[in-house]
């Protein structure tokens, strides 16, 4: 088997179910799905496999307006009609005004690419199924020009979705699938060690504790996942926050919720009980108070 | 081979279809799962589960096929068994046949050798599927019969992880809320046939290309405004024996008020069954009702019934005169009538039930329980996010 062996990189930890997924996916040269809550790694995942196998990275954002055809090329009639009035380019050249869009690119890449298209869900309900005979046969056709623009090495395709929408069936069919869980306490420690190489343990095991906290509060409008924790643990870091009064005192409190709801919500419990730990009942919770 | 495991999934409402089927075959055939039952575990998920609300399921349908197989050597064992079985009994579409032009033989070859050269306990057959040496994270260690689960480095089989079942929560049969419901709802949609409306919507994208393909002479391009055509009647029980249910409902209550993209939407309530009346408010007080009959001549066959309740009543409810529970309500047909009413006017409808599914007794059966009469009046779905796809499925085609 003549195919590239992705095994994570220095600065994104992948579990095995995922490196698996991943593999599979390359070898049987079928587009990856990846699900998974805002902030699990979805987007960094795409990255991490450019970078372990060397390959050019393409990156397609989906929008709510995004059209698959886009995606393909896009034929810039006004550009054309422009220079047509007031240019001097030769408007017969119809090439002129053909731009490949991020498939078109991965396609005609001289050199196997890895291509995101992140978050799918937010496009049109049909959107997914309109890329599917391309993905499929790896060439296109552009009747303007008569070209056909055929890939010259399969590119990895990697798909995101936060599951905002169901996706069509006939999509799924043909795709590998992997569902990112929110991490565990030992993976996530892991993953802030690994943009925080020489956090203090102290620190860590402080504001692990109350983010899980925080996680675990009923009716969040919006959890805080792995993206708020580095962002807070960069701001307790560059506070200079002491550890002990992390738990206590939850400081920079609105890096990790965003929605304002949530904020209040969290700050009334902190102040109203007494702070985190008379809340949960931690008995270790005692020497902060 | 593995047949038995297609079926299991099936058995366990896993939704795979033969497509990914023949795919972890050619996966298989290419040794993807590296002769080891984990690497099968990840390989045959990744490639037939599509949702992480089904991995539940297939934990249990794993757990279930592969029990008892969790050493290497029982492994072994097993796979020349799977081998000497035939190739699954599945209707292929000729478009996937090529997938199944593997030898048999050969892949007996791949198997055994890959069999063979896993030396003893701790290191994959695997060519590829990484093993603890090779990751960088060396905590996350691998065993070609083992996972990682939990953040702890153990050497737990794949059967065992999937007994752990910790996708359990994930599962859209149990899991209720209101925006599942909305999803759900919202699927049911029918675009306006196109002849229906005048071109009246400028659409200004294609007028632009249109224009510039025509070199600045202007071109309209006129649409047909798109809209759902679909009219709802929504019917709910809140008679006292819903009371345990109340919560469920009101999810779907609160779901079809806010899914705002139905022609039209109605709501009635009625009191553990239909009779002459139907009640605009929870309360069913004669004062707040209008004629069953009435809401019958108004509402047009077109619309989609949706019915509510659990369908649990005493029998004389149903099926005699002067049954109904209320003293208010005359009732001089049996509630049986009244429902067949409905649902031979109504073209689409339904019946979502909150009693759990196992519980009803089948169709038609008159003694056990009124569910049994009651389904063979109206398709009846359990009321789970999964039962109101179902039933919506259901609505979108005709009887
Ligand atoms: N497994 C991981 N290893 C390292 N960093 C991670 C991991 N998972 C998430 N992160 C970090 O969390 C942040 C959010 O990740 P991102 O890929 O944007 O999430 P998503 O696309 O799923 O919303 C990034 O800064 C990323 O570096
Ligand atoms: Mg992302």
């Amino acid at each position: 088997m003549d195919h590239n062996i992705y095994s994570g990189t220095a600065d994104y930890l992948v579990s095995d179910d995922l490196r698996n997924a991943v593999n599979i996916a390359m070898a049987l040269g079928r587009p990856l799905l990846i699900k998974g809550e805002p902030g699990t790694g979805k987007t960094m995942l795409a990255n991490s496999i450019a970078q372990a196998l060397g390959m050019p990275f393409i990156i397609w954002n989906i929008k709510s307006t995004t059209k698959a055809q886009e995606g393909l090329y896009v034929y810039d009639t006004v550009q054309r009609l422009y220079d047509s009035q007031f240019g001097e380019n030769d408007v017969s050249d119809i090439k002129r005004y053909i731009k490949l869009g991020k498939l078109g690119e991965a396609f005609s890449s001289e050199r196997q690419s890895v291509l995101l298209i992140d978050e799918v869900d937010k496009a049109d309900l049909e959107f997914p199924n309109d890329l599917l005979w391309e993905l499929d046969i790896m060439n296109f056709y552009i009747p303007e020009t008569g070209e056909t623009i055929t890939a010259r090495q399969r590119p990895v395709v990697v798909i995101t979705s936060n599951a905002e929408k169901e996706l069509p069936d006939a999509f799924l069919r043909r795709c590998i699938f992997h569902y990112i869980s929110f991490p565990d306490e030992e993976m996530l420690a892991s993953i802030v060690k690994v943009h925080f190489p020489e956090l203090e343990p102290n620190l860590l095991a402080e504001a692990m504790k109350a983010f899980y906290w925080v996680r675990s509060l009923p009716g969040l409008l919006k959890k805080p996942s792995t993206s708020e924790l580095l962002d807070w643990v960069q701001a307790l870091v560059v506070g200079g926050i002491h550890p002990e009064k992390i738990v206590s005192e939850i400081p920079f409190l609105g890096v990790i919720l965003k929605k304002n709801q949530d904020f209040d919500q969290v700050l009334k419990r902190i102040h109203s009980a007494g702070g985190v730990q008379r809340q949960t009942g931690w008995t270790a919770g005692k020497k902060y108070l | 081979m593995f047949t038995g495991f297609f079926y299991t999934l099936k058995e366990e409402k896993v939704p795979v279809t033969p497509t990914e089927w023949m795919t972890l075959m050619e996966a298989l055939n290419r040794g993807l799962s590296g002769g080891s039952l984990s690497g099968f575990y990840y390989l045959s998920r990744a490639v037939l589960v599509k949702s992480e609300a089904h991995y539940d399921r297939f934990d249990i349908a794993f757990s279930r096929y592969f029990d008892g197989i969790d050493t290497s050597d029982k492994l072994a064992e097993r796979v020349a068994g799977w081998l000497e079985k035939s190739l699954p009994p599945l209707k292929i579409d000729p478009e996937h046949r090529k997938f199944s032009e593997w030898s048999l033989e050969e892949l007996k070859k791949a198997l055994d050798e890959r069999l063979k050269t896993q030396d003893g306990e701790h290191h994959g057959g695997s060519k590829w599927i990484g093993t603890g040496g090779r990751s960088p994270f060396g905590r996350l260690g691998y065993h070609p019969a083992g996972v990682r689960i939990g953040g702890r480095s153990n050497n737990q089989s794949a059967v065992k992880v999937a007994a752990e079942r910790k996708y359990r929560d994930f599962r859209n049969d149990d899991t209720l809320n209101t925006r599942k419901y909305e999803v759900a709802l919202r699927k049911l949609r029918e675009l306006g046939k196109n002849e229906e409306v005048p071109r009246d919507q400028l659409n200004i994208d294609k007028t632009i290309e249109a224009t510039c393909r025509r070199a600045g002479l202007l071109e309209l391009v006129w649409d047909r405004p798109r809209k759902n055509t679909v009219k709802v009647a929504l019917m709910m029980d809140s008679g006292g024996s819903m009371g345990p249910y109340a919560r469920l409902c009101s999810q779907l209550f609160a779901a079809a008020s806010r899914v705002n993209h139905f022609k039209d939407m109605k709501f009635y309530f009625f009191h553990n069954c239909v009779y002459e009346r139907l009640f605009n408010d929870p309360f069913c007080m004669v004062r707040n009702s209008v004629k069953t009959t009435d809401i019958i001549r108004e509402l047009d066959p077109g619309y989609r019934l949706i019915m509510v309740g659990d369908a649990s009543m005493a029998p004389s409810e149903l099926t005699m005169v002067g049954g109904a529970l209320d003293w208010g309500v005359e009732n001089d047909e049996t509630g049986e009538v009244w429902l067949k009413r409905l649902s031979e006017h109504f073209s689409h409808c339904v019946w979502l039930n909150p009693v759990a599914e196992y519980l009803w007794p089948p169709p038609g059966e008159r003694f056990y329980d009124t569910i049994g009469i009651i389904r063979s009046i109206f398709p009846m779905f359990p009321l789970t996010v999964e039962g109101l796809e179902r039933a919506i499925a259901k609505l979108k085609v005709n009887r």
